[in-house]
């Protein structure tokens, strides 16, 4: 017999209260888990953000546009490798709630720009083939069963009328965090509509995408863009793009923040569940540790012992409540409306997270306990009436 | 027979609140190696006390308590904690039994401390359990053993780490008389056949007859007897 076999057999020594307190660390870091699941989801914008690229918006608001002939200036400035542009579409495809980005893109540019969109080069051709395709990520397409050659309809609101496109291509996303919920077609085709129907609207794009030669030099870029469309009667605001899409989740920091205070407050509470099945258990074995104290084991002994259990429980709580969080993330994912999040998955700091909590978890719970074994007196032990 | 436990002027006294409450006054004390002593005396007269002492699991307030040549009232918690593991097997009242763990186990918890392998840890526990005559319950676990059948596992348990002296609380206190009579044949064999130096608190004039020698103690001051004396009692 070893000492983990006794840590093993005290742990399970009240099988109802060890499996309750199981129970409750798993549902806790279920719980946990999910929620910072959620909110790492919805940070997932700014983590695909590539140090590369800038984004070059009007400097009131991002809905005021720009005029596409900013595009010429801006390659003119030092260290800036490509240029592209988008435009926001808005619209509706079937049903109002069918909420996802669509936009219109510089289509020579843009899959340069974003490498982590992956389309085959036959798909690509194509799409920059035909003035009325567009290109889908793979979630949409897997959302509304479509395929290359079926025809998406859009409705447009900002744009209004009736917009037909042929889909040409479907982009895979190159990393978990890539957002694959996305429609992109011809910014030529909208700026076309716009000059026949309202050319007041024409020649506009929403926002400049610059990729830069030298990710070091990024913030001299932005400023000399900046510089050069300053007193214009378009003045423009650049930054990086994790700091643009930083901006867009800043209105909801509230929300979020409480979110993550929420997901460390029910670490809190399962230390204390964990803590409190402890010190009970601690307190009815108290002169079974004096009996080993008198037998010789030392408060090394009773450390590895009381531990060794709270880190057992804890550890198996744990990984049960992560068992049961990946089945149940995948799951939500399949169910959960499309383009809400930019990417649903279970980041690997959420993973280590969960992994740390339980431990601390199961150190701190045996703290207490340990204390009171190793300090209190054999003679003392063994007047302990429970 | 050599001397193997020498108590010189030991005082102890225990605080409720700010009130002195002494338990030993200047208790000089000499056990020889081999010995069967037993100590006899009222609720509260120190004998517990006395025996917690020598046994390294209480340090007294004045005094010294050396055996076999090491002064252990000197010791830190560590070093007594080393000394207690290969000098000392207890043997308590309840039997104080590790409720998880079968007979077996419970046996080879103290060879647990040792560098034994595995296989020596497995032989020296099977014989201790066969001294006790236990050798066909080692699997068992001790809510299905009697009370008898606990306190010889725990007097295995006392006894696997071979010790210099064994000390017993009590020993036949939760007992019936039947069940009582084992456990001190058993001690006495321990004492006669294993040359185990025995020291036993008692209440039960009985008892303590199995005891060659016999120290009375009476509010906190001990009175030598020898065993013809208790018998005289």
């Amino acid at each position: 017999m070893k000492i983990l076999k006794l840590v093993f057999k005290n742990a399970l020594r009240h099988k109802l209260r060890t499996i309750l307190t199981i129970l409750g660390i798993s549902i806790a870091v279920f719980a946990f888990g999910l929620l910072r699941t959620f909110v790492t989801s919805w940070y997932a914008g700014v983590d695909a953000s590539a140090a590369d690229r800038l984004i070059v918006r009007h400097s009131v608001s991002f809905i005021f546009p720009l005029p596409s002939a900013y595009t010429n200036k801006i390659k003119t400035v030092d260290n800036v490798a490509e240029v592209s542009y988008a435009n926001w579409f808005g619209g509706t495809y079937i049903d109002k709630s069918n909420f996802f980005a669509r936009m219109a893109v510089d289509v020579n540019t843009f899959f340069e720009v974003y490498p982590e969109f992956l389309l085959s080069d036959e798909e690509l051709a194509n799409f920059k083939r035909e003035r009325n395709s567009c290109v889908i990520g793979s979630n949409l397409a897997e959302q509304y069963n479509l395929q290359i050659g079926d025809i998406m309809t859009l409705d447009g609101d900002i744009y209004p009328g009736k917009w037909d496109f042929v889909i040409r291509g479907i982009y895979q996303p190159k990393f978990n965090s890539t957002d694959a919920n996305q429609m992109f077609f011809h910014w030529e085709y909208l700026n076309e509509r716009m000059n026949q129907e309202s050319p007041g609207r024409a020649n506009f794009i929403g926002w400049f995408i610059v990729k830069v030669a030298d990710i070091n030099k990024s913030s001299e870029v932005s400023a000399a863009i900046d510089q050069v469309f300053k007193n214009s009667t378009a003045e423009t605001k650049s930054e990086t793009e994790r700091a643009f899409q930083q901006g867009f989740l800043a209105s909801t920091g509230a929300i979020i923040s409480a979110m993550n205070a929420i997901s460390f407050i029910i670490v809190g509470i399962i230390m204390l569940v964990l803590g409190n099945t402890m010190i009970m258990a601690a307190r009815e074995r108290t002169r079974e540790y004096a009996v080993l104290k008198a037998l010789g084991f030392s408060g090394s002994h009773l450390t590895t012992l009381i531990l060794g259990e709270s880190t057992f429980i804890s550890l198996l709580g744990g990984a049960i409540g992560l068992a049961m969080l990946f089945p149940f993330v995948d799951v939500f994912a399949q169910f959960m409306p499309k383009g809400f999040f930019p990417a649903f998955y279970i980041e690997t700091i959420t993973l280590v997270l969960c992994m740390v909590a339980v431990l601390v978890i199961g150190i701190a719970a045996a703290i207490f306990p340990i204390q009171r074994a190793v300090t209190t007196r054999i003679v003392d032990g063994f007047r302990f009436v429970g | 027979m050599s001397k193997l436990i020498e108590i010189r002027d030991l005082k102890k006294s225990y605080w409720r609140e700010k009130l002195e409450i002494p338990v030993l006054n200047n208790i000089n004390l000499t056990i020889d190696s081999g010995e069967f002593t037993a100590l006899m005396g009222p609720s509260g007269s120190g004998k517990t006390t006395l025996l917690n002492m020598i046994a390294g699991i209480d340090k007294p307030d004045d005094g010294s308590i050396t055996i076999e040549g090491q002064e252990i009232s000197s010791m830190n918690e560590t070093a007594l904690a080393k000394w207690r593991a290969n000098n000392v097997g207890f043997i308590f009242q309840f039997y104080n039994l590790i409720p998880v763990l079968t007979a077996f186990e419970n046996v080879e918890l103290p060879l647990l401390l040792t560098k034994l392998s595995k296989a020596e840890r497995k032989q020296q526990t099977e014989t201790a359990l066969k001294i006790v005559g236990l050798a066909d319950r080692m699997d068992h676990y001790p809510k299905q053993l009697s009370g008898g059948q606990e306190q010889r596992v725990a007097i295995a348990r006392a006894i696997v780490t071979d010790p210099l002296i064994l000390v017993a609380d009590e020993p036949t206190g939760d007992l019936d008389k039947a069940s009582a009579e084992d456990i001190l044949n058993l001690m006495e064999l321990l004492n006669k056949e294993h040359e185990k130096t025995i020291l036993m608190v008692t209440h039960d004039p009985h008892a303590a007859e199995r005891a060659q020698v016999l120290h009375h103690l009476e509010k906190g001051d001990l009175i030598k007897s020898d065993k013809k004396a208790v018998q005289e009692h």
